[in-house]
C-alpha cells in the first residue's frame, strides 16, 4: 500500500507554487462544470432523474445481500466465472492466478477506478506482467509514472507540451510536436498493436444489472472494446456497489452518468456484456476492500451511491485548486475524501478538512449524496478517534474556550484589535495561514457591542 | 469461511432496511421523437447523416462522401468476412451494419450481435456507417430500453457517434481507439 508521504495542505502548497498553472486548472475544469449545467438545463426533468437515481441506489442498498446473490445466479448462467475478493490483496491475487493459467505477459486494461484503488499494475508487474492502460489520459500518466489525478479525466494535470515530450521519449514522435491530433493519433497506432496482440483485457464495470447479470462499460474512445473483444480473457472487477436493480434502471442511470461527467449527452459507448463469445472466457471479480463496512456506517453509507462521474471535483473550489494527486488517494476530490476515511482513518485524516463545505459537490451530485454533510461528519469522528493533529485539537479547544464564554470573547476580541493595530507584523507573516496569498484586513476600531452600545447611549 | 459467504454476511448484517423502488413515470418529458431532433444530436457529437430511400443508396453515398475507401464490409453480407479471425478486421476502412433503435435526446443507436456478427466489427473499423430505419427513432433511453426489454444475444451497445477523446488539454479530437467518423443512414 502506498503510505502518504504528506498531507493535502502540504501538497496543495507545492501545487500553488505555480500559479498561472493553477488557474489553468482551475478554468478547465470550472469550463467541465459549464457543459454540464448546460446539459443539466436542456432536461426539465433533471431534478426528478436524480431524485430516481438516488432512491433506486438506496434501494440497491438495502437490499445489496439478495442482489448480489441474484447478479451472480444470473452472470453463471451467462457463462461468466464469478470470483469475490474481500480485500484488494485477494482482488490482486485473483487477477495474477486468471493471468498466470493462461500464460499472459503483457496485457491491456481500461479504466478502472477499483484497481487504481487496490494497487493492482504494480502487483502485476512484480509479478513480471506488463500492463498497458489503454485510456488515453491513463497511458499518458502510465508513461509519466504517476497516478491519474482525476477519475474521469486521468491527467487534467498536464499541459500538452509534457505529453508531447512524454510521447517524444516513449513512442518517437517528434520532439517539439505537441499538437493534441497528432499526439491522439500516434497513441491510437501504438494501442492498437497492444490491443492486436493482448490476450486479456482488464476493464472495470460501470453498472452490474442484477436481473440479468449483464455488466455496462461506458466509454469514449472504444478502448474497453476493443481490449475485451479481441482478447481471449475478459476479466471484469467491480465494487460490490456497481449493482443495479433492473436493466430498465439503465436508462436513468445513462441519462444522468456522461452529462454530469463531462457534459455530453452520452457517452460514446455503452457496451453491455452479458455472456462470453463463443471459445473465450469472461471472469466477473467482484470486490469488497471496505465497502460492506461503510455499509455500516449510517452517516456514510450514501457515499456507495457513487457513480464515479467526477462531478463534485470539477465544481470543487478547493480540488480545482489543490490537483488531484494532492489528495493521495485513488479516488480524489470531496466523494474521495468521504470514501477515503473508511479505507484507513488514520492515512486520509487529512482528506475531510480539505473542504470549505460550500456545498456545490452536493448540488451537482447526480445520485445526491449529501457529500459536504459527510465531509462534516468525518471530522467530528476524526477528532473523536484522535486523528487529528495536536495543533488542530489545542486550537480546538482554544476557540472553545473562548467563543462558548462571551466575557471571554469579549477580552478576546480587544486584545486581537489592539495586537493587529500595535503589531501588524504578528499576524501578518507567513506563520499564519489566513495571511497567504491575501493581506489582513485593517482592524476595526471597536466591536459590534461597542459600536451598539454608543448608538444607544447617543440616542437618549 | 468463503470470501463469498463473509462478504455477503457482511453486507446482510450491515444493509440498511429495504426501501421501495422509485417509478419511472414522468421521467422523460416532452423529449421530441423527431429525426430533425436526432440530427441535432448526432452533429453535435461529430457524426454525419444521410436520408436515403433505399438500402441499395448506400454504396454510392459512401463512394462519394469516402473516396479513399479500400475494403468495406456489410454485416449483412457475412459470407465475405465473418470466417477470418477478428483481428483481420483491422483493415477494414468501412463497415456498414444496421442499427435497431435510435434515440434522438443523445444521438445513440442500439446494436447487439445480431448486427455486427462480429463483437469487435464496429469498433475496430476506420469508419462507421449505420442504417437506421426512420420509424425506429424514439425520444429517450427509456424508450429504448422498453423496446429492446430482456437481453437477447450476448453482447449489446450503444453508439453515439464517432470515437473520441479529449485528454489533452481537453481538446477534443474525433478518433481515439475506436472508428474515426460515424455516418447515419436514416432509411424511410
Amino acid at each position: 500500500m502506498n503510505r502518504p508521504t504528506t498531507d493535502h495542505a502540504t501538497l496543495a502548497d507545492k501545487f500553488n507554487e505555480n500559479e498561472p498553472r493553477v488557474n489553468w486548472h482551475d478554468e478547465t475544469l470550472w469550463w467541465v462544470r459549464a457543459k454540464r449545467d448546460r446539459q443539466a438545463w436542456s432536461i426539465p426533468e433533471w431534478e426528478l432523474l436524480r431524485e430516481t437515481a438516488s432512491q433506486i441506489k438506496l434501494n440497491v442498498l438495502g437490499n445489496l445481500h439478495d442482489y448480489l446473490t441474484q447478479f451472480e445466479q444470473q452472470a453463471l448462467q451467462n457463462g461468466a466465472v464469478v470470483h469475490w475478493a474481500v480485500d484488494a490483496a485477494e482482488h490482486n491475487r485473483i487477477v495474477t492466478d486468471i493471468l498466470q493459467r493462461h500464460g499472459v505477459k503483457r496485457m491491456v486494461k481500461s479504466k478502472s477506478m477499483l484497481t487504481e484503488e487496490c494497487h493492482l499494475n504494480p502487483h502485476l508487474e512484480a509479478h513480471g506482467i506488463d500492463v498497458i492502460d489503454t485510456d488515453l489520459g491513463e497511458r499518458i500518466v502510465q508513461l509519466a509514472k504517476e497516478p491519474p489525478s482525476h477519475i474521469v479525466l486521468p491527467c487534467i494535470h498536464k499541459k500538452k507540451e509534457e505529453i508531447g515530450e512524454l510521447f517524444h521519449e516513449h513512442l518517437g514522435t517528434p520532439a517539439g510536436n505537441a499538437d493534441p491530433q497528432f499526439l491522439t493519433a500516434a497513441a491510437r497506432q501504438h494501442l492498437r498493436k497492444e490491443f492486436l496482440q493482448s490476450k486479456a483485457a482488464i476493464t472495470g464495470v460501470n453498472f452490474a444489472v442484477a436481473e440479468t447479470g449483464e455488466m455496462v462499460v461506458c466509454t469514449n474512445e472504444g478502448n474497453a472494446d476493443m481490449g475485451a473483444h479481441l482478447a481471449d480473457v475478459h476479466i471484469a472487477c467491480m465494487g460490490i456497489e456497481k449493482i443495479i436493480p433492473e436493466r430498465r434502471h439503465l436508462g436513468v442511470f445513462l441519462r444522468l452518468l456522461a452529462r454530469s461527467a463531462t457534459g455530453q449527452p452520452i457517452t460514446t459507448y455503452s457496451s453491455h456484456f452479458r455472456k462470453p463469445a463463443a471459445g473465450k472466457e469472461l471472469h466477473i471479480v467482484i470486490v469488497d476492500n471496505g465497502r460492506s463496512r461503510q455499509l455500516g456506517r449510517e452517516d456514510f453509507r450514501n457515499s456507495l451511491k457513487c457513480i464515479r462521474c467526477g462531478a463534485c471535483m470539477n465544481t470543487c473550489p478547493v480540488y480545482r485548486r489543490s490537483g488531484g494527486h494532492s489528495y493521495h488517494t485513488a479516488v480524489a476530490g470531496p466523494i474521495g475524501s468521504i470514501l477515503a476515511p473508511n479505507l484507513d482513518m488514520k492515512d486520509y485524516a487529512d482528506l475531510p478538512f480539505a473542504s470549505t463545505l460550500c456545498g456545490s459537490c452536493s448540488n451537482v451530485c447526480p445520485v445526491k449524496i449529501d457529500i459536504h454533510q459527510q465531509l462534516y461528519k468525518w471530522r467530528q469522528v476524526l477528532v473523536q478517534e484522535g486523528h487529528t493533529s495536536g495543533m488542530k485539537t489545542a486550537g480546538m479547544k482554544m476557540m472553545n474556550a473562548v467563543l462558548s464564554k462571551p466575557g471571554n470573547y469579549k477580552k478576546a476580541g480587544k486584545m486581537g484589535r489592539w495586537v493587529l493595530r500595535a503589531f501588524p507584523g504578528m499576524v501578518n507573516n507567513r506563520f499564519n495561514p489566513w495571511y497567504k496569498q491575501r493581506e489582513m484586513p485593517a482592524p476595526p476600531a471597536q466591536s459590534f457591542s461597542e459600536w451598539y452600545a454608543q448608538q444607544q447611549s447617543t440616542k437618549k | 469461511m468463503s470470501s463469498r459467504e463473509q462478504i455477503l454476511a457482511a453486507v446482510k448484517k450491515n444493509q440498511p432496511e429495504a426501501t421501495a423502488l422509485p417509478s419511472l413515470q414522468g421521467l422523460a418529458g416532452e423529449m421530441p421523437a423527431t429525426l430533425e431532433a436526432y440530427r441535432k444530436v448526432l452533429e453535435s457529437l461529430g457524426g454525419s447523416l444521410f436520408e436515403i430511400t433505399d438500402a441499395a443508396q448506400v454504396p454510392a453515398l459512401l463512394s462519394q462522401h469516402y473516396p479513399h475507401l479500400e475494403r468495406v464490409v456489410f454485416a449483412d453480407d457475412q459470407r465475405e468476412w465473418a470466417h477470418e479471425d477478428p483481428h483481420q478486421l483491422e483493415n477494414v476502412d468501412m463497415a456498414v451494419v444496421t442499427g435497431q433503435w435510435g434515440v434522438a435526446e443523445n444521438g445513440a443507436i442500439w446494436l447487439t450481435e445480431n448486427n455486427i456478427a462480429v463483437r469487435v466489427l464496429p469498433f475496430i473499423c476506420q469508419h462507421l456507417a449505420i442504417i437506421l430505419p426512420r420509424e425506429r427513432i424514439l425520444a429517450t433511453m427509456h424508450d429504448a430500453y422498453e423496446k429492446i426489454g430482456a437481453p437477447q444475444t450476448g453482447f449489446g451497445v450503444f453508439i453515439a457517434g464517432p470515437s473520441k477523446t479529449a485528454d489533452i488539454e481537453q481538446s477534443l479530437v474525433l478518433g481515439a481507439h475506436g472508428a474515426k467518423s460515424l455516418v447515419v443512414f436514416v432509411l424511410s
